[in-house]
């Protein structure tokens, strides 16, 4: 009997290592492969050619794409998510509000991505542009930050609000000295997080920010603009030979370098303010 | 008096910006519409149609939802298997040093970006299905592994967190009734967390039909899809005839409406799969 | 919903937020930081704007030559920036016509539905391409008839044994619906016999995965722009006839189409100057760099 459940045990054991497994081998395999074009001029050069030169537009142009995304999301969301939180009434408006804001979170990138190409970059006339491809990334994410803030901000004790309105503090000065420098780190991760995924989106930058192997740099926001899940996406695709693989692969360990970086700084911001002596 | 206005007005604009968080939602609802509906006006030869042929004006999507749902509910059952007990083992039997290793990578494989994951099943998955299993090697099973992929860190820490949720008194009880600690698992505590279970399925699901990129690149697009008869068939999903069509669809025609009428279908296909998630949720919580 | 697991702890935050006031100082610090850096990065972006701008996008057959040709002229000229982008003709024939770009590429004839909803459109030819029949280096095939070839991409010949190969069976590429490649490889090769694209083709979306594909899959075929066939793969000849720039130009090759660029109306200044330079000997020196066929 023992023996039986030692191997279930070890059974269940493996199956946790196994989706250990699964990110140790994609990020080894693209380590491995990818590494070796990594250097200054890798990083620092355009791309020509197609498959030749390095990814610096790209690298630029998918922080720009992220930036504006944030500029975008965050303000609007964290305000929602005050107004849901602190202000809402119990109504139908209300109730409707966080419903639509549920859906949205529901809808897949690329349907998001044929809004944003018809609406933004057809209807308004944004052209395929860093604004077209920033927005529409924005409204991926916009749920996650208002749903994020959402969170920090329920977690702040309803008794220092009380506390700041005794001590003569208006509602609005109360929310903003109080409850938001409470809520402060919950949100950051929040924001964190939605970048991570803004930064690896490629269904809706390939609608709607532009074609991936730009050889230059933005001047405007309304140029086209490249964008490193692009490039992958077409070096992958479409290049045949070894320099369009080892760019691809260099520059997907590129991007997942940028995402450990901005997830670890998630998990610490979590760790560091949330769950450190929780229950695990 | 000033201050009051300055309230007033504070408070107005993040209404306006809680209503326009909303709009967005309203927006995309309308002009997908706008879009789609002379192609959902055609019925039944759209949505049950055999026929996606473009350019003999057949829009027949039935193979490609078929398709769409071999490939999600494949991925699941794949992510099912390892997740679900990989979530057992890591609530219930794993030391701290190990529940701290694993929880945090099970996180990061959420955040590999998906044309990382399918550009790694172009390179090594395709090539090893073709050699070792013929066929083209993109195929249905190509496409499961790699939307596993994607949905196994959903599965596992959703699941986790509803076996956790069980309260331990019921555990307790269990065991000084005498049952060993798996049949206590298997008979107390995963009956507990079905619902959670449940919904982090479904949610995998519909995270896996919306999936684009990766998808994309690893099942084969054949020229016009058929009902599958085997895995190592190649498939068309609602997401891979999207982005394949987009660009050379010429505007106006009815190509470009029918293909927004599938995004259409395809947000009414996780809207659903979302609706019976947070019913399950709801009736896990009131049970 | 699927994210919420992130943000728990929620109850135990409200136990110990005594002890966190210096933290969150750290805390808005990084973001502050963060921030900045971000605004820095988008101001530099924005920059200064009385530099002179031409947008070029569409096919991504003529996708090569926009970008040599655009990587020239701004060599010579600083103030110039011209951006370059694929996207299919369709959708470059529909970005100039809505006044959203400056300058479209296609690699197939303006349609006629095109040509209705946008009536100003102008397209001047900057070059010749033609379709070439690719197949692995490791295939032994060196030819086929053009009946053969339509047989084999409706999807009557499967193995490549009936036309003199090894017993294998024959994978089939194709470009997607919409794709210039595909509607001249379609009017030359399986319209005369009647016949349409096996629909168990594997639909890929570009010349360069078209080639790609044919590269690593020793039993597949498919066509592509002339301008892609290079050492990595066999071009096969139609009938004999080898598909070569010198057998296209003398009319031998069966196969021949027109690249475009399309302006909405006249050009203008900027306009006219980037079509100028495509069509002079420099510009049309890249155009036979490419692979392509100059229209002189």
């Amino acid at each position: 009997m023992k023996v039986r459940e030692n191997v279930v045990k070890i059974g269940l054991c493996s199956t946790s290592l196994m989706a250990v497994a699964a990110l140790f081998i994609v990020v080894a395999y693209v380590f491995f492969n990818g590494a070796g074009i990594i250097n200054l001029s890798f990083l620092l050069e355009s791309p020509y050619r197609f498959e030749y030169g390095g990814i610096f537009p790209q690298i630029i142009g998918s922080l720009c794409l992220v930036g504006i995304c944030l500029l975008f999301a965050v303000p609007l969301g964290v305000a929602s998510a005050i107004y849901l939180v602190e202000y809402a009434p119990d109504n139908i408006v209300t109730a409707s509000v966080r419903f639509f804001i549920e859906c949205l979170a529901g809808i897949p990138s690329i349907v998001i991505g044929l809004f944003g190409l018809v609406f933004l970059v057809y209807r308004l006339g944004l052209g395929i542009s860093m604004l077209s491809g920033g927005l529409t990334l924005g409204f991926m994410i916009l749920p996650w930050t208002v749903r994020a803030s959402e969170e920090a901000i329920k977690t702040v004790p309803y008794s220092y609000m009380e506390a700041s309105l005794a001590l003569g503090a208006s509602k609005w000065q109360s929310i903003y000295g109080v409850i938001l420098k409470s809520a402060y780190p919950g949100i950051i991760t929040g924001i964190l997080l939605g970048m991570g995924k803004a930064m690896g989106e490629t269904a809706v930058v390939l609608l709607t920010a532009g074609s991936g192997l730009e050889s230059f740099l933005p001047q405007s926001i309304l140029d086209p603009v490249a964008s490193l899940p692009v490039y992958i996406y077409m070096l992958a695709t479409q290049g045949h030979t070894e320099a369009s693989y080892s760019r691809a692969f260099g520059a997907s360990l590129v991007l997942i370098t940028m995402f450990l970086i901005i997830s670890m700084f998630a998990m610490f911001l979590r760790n560091r303010y949330i769950t450190r002596n929780s229950g695990f | 008096m000033n201050k009051v206005n300055v309230e007033w007005v504070i408070e107005k604009l993040l209404f306006i910006s809680a209503i326009s968080s909303s709009f967005i939602v309203f927006f995309i609802i309308i002009f997908m519409l706008h879009e789609g509906i002379p192609a959902l006006a055609i019925g039944w030869d759209f949505f049950f149609g055999m026929d996606w042929s473009p350019s003999n004006n057949q829009f027949g999507i039935f193979p490609i939802v078929v398709s769409t749902f071999v490939v999600g509910i494949g991925s699941l059952l794949i992510a099912a298997f390892i997740g679900i007990p990989a979530a057992v083992y890591l609530a219930e039997f794993s030391p701290r040093w190990v529940h701290s290793i694993v929880k945090p990578c099970v996180e990061m494989l959420v955040g590999i970006p998906s044309i990382v994951l399918g550009f790694f099943g172009l390179m090594v998955l395709i090539p090893l299905i073709r050699d070792s299993l013929g066929g083209w090697g993109e195929c249905i099973l190509a496409g499961w592994i790699i939307l596993a992929i994607m949905t196994l860190p959903h599965v596992i820490s959703i699941s986790e967190d509803s076996i956790r949720a069980v309260p331990k008194g019921f555990k307790e009880a269990s065991v000084a009734l005498g049952a060993t600690e798996l049949q206590t698992i298997r008979k107390v505590i995963l009956p507990n967390a079905r619902s959670g279970i449940l919904a982090s399925l479904i949610l995998g699901m519909g995270n896996a039909i919306g999936e684009t990129m990766a998808v994309l690149m690893v099942i084969g697009n054949p020229n016009i899809p058929w009902i599958p008869s085997s895995i190592l068939e190649p498939v068309s999903v609602l997401t891979s005839v999207i982005v394949i069509g987009i660009n050379y669809a010429v505007w106006g025609s009815m190509h470009q409406h029918a293909l927004f009428a599938i995004g259409i279908v395809l947000f009414a296909i996780v809207a659903i799969l979302n609706a019976i998630t947070t019913t399950v949720i709801r009736k896990g919580v009131s049970r | 919903m699927c994210h919420s697991f992130y943000f728990g702890g929620g109850d135990i935050m409200r136990s110990k937020t005594k002890t966190k006031s210096k933290k969150i100082t750290i805390g808005m610090r990084v973001s502050i930081v963060g921030i900045i850096v971000f605004a820095a990065l988008f101001a530099g972006c924005i920059g200064d704007n009385d530099i002179k701008t031409l947008t070029v996008a569409g096919s991504t057959t003529v996708l090569p030559i926009n970008q040599e040709c655009a990587r020239l002229m701004m060599d010579t000229n600083p103030g110039l920036k011209i951006s370059v982008s694929g996207g299919g003709s369709g959708h470059g024939i529909k970005s100039v016509g809505a006044g959203e770009i400056n300058i479209g590429a296609a690699s197939r004839d303006i349609k006629s539905e095109e040509m209705e909803t946008y009536p100003d459109l102008k397209a001047v030819g900057v070059g010749k391409d033609s379709v070439a029949i690719v197949v692995n280096r490791a295939n032994s095939i060196n030819g086929l008839t053009m009946d053969e070839v339509s047989k084999i991409f409706a999807g009557e010949i499967t193995n490549w044994k009936e036309v003199g190969g090894e017993d294998s069976k024959i994978r089939v590429l194709t470009r997607e619906d919409g794709s210039g490649t595909r509607e001249v490889f379609e009017k030359y090769v399986l319209k005369p016999s009647l016949r349409d694209i096996s629909k168990e083709a594997s639909v890929k979306p570009s010349n360069g995965e078209v080639r790609a594909t044919v590269k690593t899959d020793d039993k597949s075929i498919g066509y592509l722009s002339l301008g892609y066939v290079d050492t990595s793969i066999k071009a096969l000849g139609i009938d004999g006839v080898e598909a070569t720039v010198e057998n296209v130009l003398a009319g031998n090759y069966p196969i021949v189409r027109t690249l475009y660029l399309v302006t909405n109306g006249e050009p203008d200044k900027l306009e006219s100057e980037f079509i100028d330079f495509v069509l002079s000997n420099d510009g049309q020196g890249v155009v036979e760099e490419m692979g392509y066929i100059s229209v002189k």
